[in-house]
C-alpha cells in the first residue's frame, strides 16, 4: 500500500459522505499554529457536531426547567425530552426496556455504581473479581476499593505480546470463588476487541455476572447488550459525540431491581418520612438529584447522529482509515506498535526508539496535530510491555487518510528533531 | 520550526542522548525518587553530601528529552555547590521555565539557560523541573536525618 493520498473508493464514499460528515463538526474547521487541525485524540473525547451543540443552546434557550415534578409547561416538556432520550440509549443499545438505562456522569460513575450497589450487596470476604490486564484505570480501582473493603480478591487475566486477552487463561481464573467479571469491551490504550459475547458464555456458565466498560466500544462497533448478553455496559456521551459528563449504565432489569440505591437524595424516592423511605422504581431509584438535563438532550442528539450515519457504516469506514494509518506509522523507521491485535477499533499506538512520547506528542502539537502521550490511565498495560508511556493516534469516524498522512509527515520530523 | 527549536535546542538534545553522571552513586549517603504520574517520567537523584555541601550527585532513571537533559545539566551545576546554593539555582531555575525570570536572570544560570524556550510550553514545565524537585526532596531529606541524630 502507498503512503500517498487516496481517495476513499467509491463504494464507501456512497455509504459515507466525509466531506459532509466533517462539515458537521465546526470545531474541524479552524486552523492549530497556524496548521489545519489533526484531531487524533478521540480516544479521550471526541469532537461535536452541531447538531449536538444546536440541541443544547436549544434545550436552554426553550424548554429548561426541572423535571419531573413540575406542573408547568416548560417542566413537562423538559420531562418529555429527557425521557425521550432514554428510548433513544435503549434502542441505540438494544436493551430489553427503557427502565434498564440508567443516566450516569460517564463509564467511571457507571462502573462506581455497580461497584458501590451490587457490589457491597454480593461480594463476600474471599470472593473474587475478574478482571483483566488491559482495563483502564477506572475499571480496576472501583474494584479494589471494594475488595479492600469487602475483603475479596482480585484476580486479573493477563493479555499477550499483541495485546489479546489469552482465553485461556481467562477460563483458568474464572474460579468457585469467582462472583463478578469486569472487562473493557475496547481496549483504551491498545485498541483491542475483546470477544465479549464469549466471554459472557463462560461466566454465566459458572453464574457469574460480567460488566462491560464500553467507553472505547460504542463509537465504532454495533453494540447490542441483548446479543451480548452482558448484566451491565456502561459508556459515556462524550466520546460517542455527546456532551461531556453524562453517560449510560445499562443493567439487566432483575439485578438493578435487586440492587440497593446508590446515592440517596431527590427523584430516587417514592415517599419519605423520618422513620421510613420508600425508594423509587427504575430508573429513578439510581438517579438522584436534578441530573444533567441539557446533558442527556446532548447525549440524545449524538446517538442520533451517529444512528443517523449507521454505526456498521461508521465502522467500516474507520476500519479502512486505521488499516491505512497502521500499515504507513508502522513503515517508519524504529517505530515499534503497542497493541497488534487481530480484531482492533480506533487506536494506533505507538513507541519510537529513543524519543519519549512526551517529545513527539509537542513536536506533533506544532504541526496541528492532537495525540495523546503518555500512559493513557492504564498504567498496567505500560507495565506488561515494559514502557512508561506511548504515543496513541486514536480515530473517529471524521478522520481521514489524508490526515493519516500529515501523522507521518510529522512524526517523520519528530525524528529529524533528534536525529 | 523556530518554536520547535527554541524547545530542543541543540544542547539538550545532546544531554538527553548522552546524560552526565547517569548512574548509581555508591557512596550516596542521600537519594530522592521523582514521579510525574501524568506521563510517566521517573528520575532517582543521589547525592554524596559533605556537611552542607554537594560532594557528588548523579541520577537514573526514564524520562523525555527536557526531563533528561535537565536532570543531566543540573548534575553538572550542582556539583561542588552548597545545599543553600543548589537551592537558590532551583528557584532561578524555575522562574526561567515558567516566563518569571528578571531581565538578567540568565546570566546567573549560566548553560542552563538553554531552557529559556520551555517558557512558551507550559505543560513541558513538569518536565524540565522534576529532577529539581526530586534534588529538592534529597537535600531535604538530608536534613531530616541529621535531626534524626
Amino acid at each position: 500500500m502507498s503512503i500517498a493520498a487516496k481517495p476513499v473508493s467509491s463504494a464507501s464514499k456512497q455509504r459515507f459522505d466525509i466531506e459532509r460528515v466533517r462539515a458537521d463538526f465546526p470545531i474541524l474547521q479552524q486552523k492549530v499554529r497556524g496548521k489545519p487541525l489533526v484531531y487524533l485524540d478521540n480516544a479521550a473525547t471526541s469532537q461535536k457536531p452541531r447538531a449536538v451543540i444546536e440541541a443544547i443552546s436549544r434545550y436552554y434557550e426553550g424548554t429548561n426547567a426541572n423535571i419531573h415534578r413540575g406542573v408547568h409547561f416548560l417542566s413537562e416538556h423538559a420531562t418529555e425530552e429527557y425521557e425521550a432520550v432514554r428510548g433513544i440509549a435503549q434502542r441505540f443499545l438494544n436493551a430489553a426496556e427503557s427502565r434498564e438505562i440508567i443516566f450516569v456522569r460517564g463509564t467511571t460513575e457507571g462502573i462506581n455504581l455497580v461497584a458501590q450497589s451490587y457490589g457491597r450487596a454480593h461480594i463476600q470476604a474471599g470472593d473474587e473479581i475478574l478482571i483483566t490486564d488491559m482495563e483502564h484505570h477506572s475499571n480496576i480501582v472501583p474494584w479494589q476499593i471494594l475488595c479492600d473493603e469487602r475483603g475479596a480478591k482480585l484476580r486479573v487475566a493477563p493479555i499477550n505480546d499483541a495485546g489479546e486477552l489469552i482465553l485461556d487463561e481467562f477460563a483458568n481464573l474464572l474460579g468457585p470463588k469467582t462472583k463478578l467479571v469486569a472487562i473493557t469491551h475496547v481496549s483504551n490504550a491498545l485498541g483491542t476487541i475483546n470477544p465479549i459475547r464469549r466471554i459472557v458464555e463462560m461466566a454465566h456458565s459458572r453464574n457469574v455476572p460480567v460488566l462491560v466498560d464500553g467507553a472505547q466500544a460504542v463509537p465504532h462497533l454495533k453494540v447490542d447488550v441483548q446479543a451480548l448478553d452482558c448484566d451491565f455496559y456502561a459508556f459515556s456521551g462524550h466520546k460517542v459525540y455527546g456532551p461531556t459528563g453524562i453517560g449510560v449504565l445499562y443493567g439487566k432489569a432483575a439485578l438493578l431491581e435487586a440492587m440497593p440505591p446508590y446515592q440517596g437524595g431527590g427523584d430516587m424516592i417514592a415517599s419519605v418520612t423520618f422513620e421510613k423511605t420508600i425508594y423509587n422504581k427504575l430508573p429513578y431509584k439510581f438517579e438522584a438529584g436534578t441530573p444533567d438535563i441539557a446533558g442527556v438532550i446532548g447525549l440524545g442528539a449524538a446517538l442520533q447522529y451517529v444512528s443517523g450515519l449507521g454505526i456498521e457504516n461508521i465502522g467500516a469506514y474507520e476500519n479502512e482509515v486505521l488499516a491505512y494509518a497502521t500499515q504507513a506509522v508502522s513503515a517508519i523507521p524504529d517505530v515499534r506498535l503497542i497493541g497488534t491485535a487481530k480484531v482492533k477499533a480506533g487506536v494506533l499506538s505507538f513507541v519510537l526508539d529513543n524519543i519519549h512520547p512526551h517529545d513527539i506528542g509537542t513536536i506533533l502539537d506544532q504541526e496541528g496535530i492532537a495525540i495523546r502521550t503518555g500512559h493513557h490511565c492504564s498504567q498496567p498495560v505500560m507495565k506488561r510491555f515494559g514502557i512508561a508511556a506511548t504515543a496513541r493516534a486514536s480515530f473517529a469516524l471524521y478522520n481521514t487518510k489524508e490526515e493519516a498522512d500529515a501523522l507521518v509527515r510529522g512524526i517523520e520530523k519528530v525524528r529529524e528533531v533528534f536525529a | 520550526m523556530s518554536d520547535l527549536r527554541d524547545l530542543y535546542q541543540d544542547v539538550i538534545l545532546e544531554h538527553s542522548k548522552a546524560p552526565r553522571n547517569y548512574r548509581e552513586l555508591v557512596a550516596a549517603n542521600h537519594k530522592a525518587e521523582g514521579y510525574n504520574p501524568l506521563c510517566g517520567d521517573r528520575f532517582t537523584v543521589y547525592l554524596d553530601m559533605e556537611g552542607d555541601s554537594i560532594r557528588d550527585i548523579s541520577f537514573q532513571g526514564s524520562g523525555c528529552a527536557i526531563s533528561k537533559a535537565s536532570a543531566s545539566m543540573m548534575t553538572q551545576i550542582v556539583k561542588g555547590k552548597t545545599k543553600a546554593e543548589a537551592e537558590q539555582l532551583f528557584d532561578r531555575f524555575h522562574k526561567l521555565v515558567t516566563g518569571h525570570a528578571p531581565a538578567n536572570g540568565e546570566a546567573e544560570l549560566g548553560k542552563l539557560a538553554v531552557f529559556s524556550g520551555v517558557s512558551e510550553f507550559p505543560v513541558r514545565v513538569k518536565c524540565a523541573t522534576l529532577a529539581w524537585h526530586t534534588l529538592h526532596a534529597a537535600l531535604e531529606g538530608k536534613q531530616e536525618a541529621i535531626s534524626t541524630e
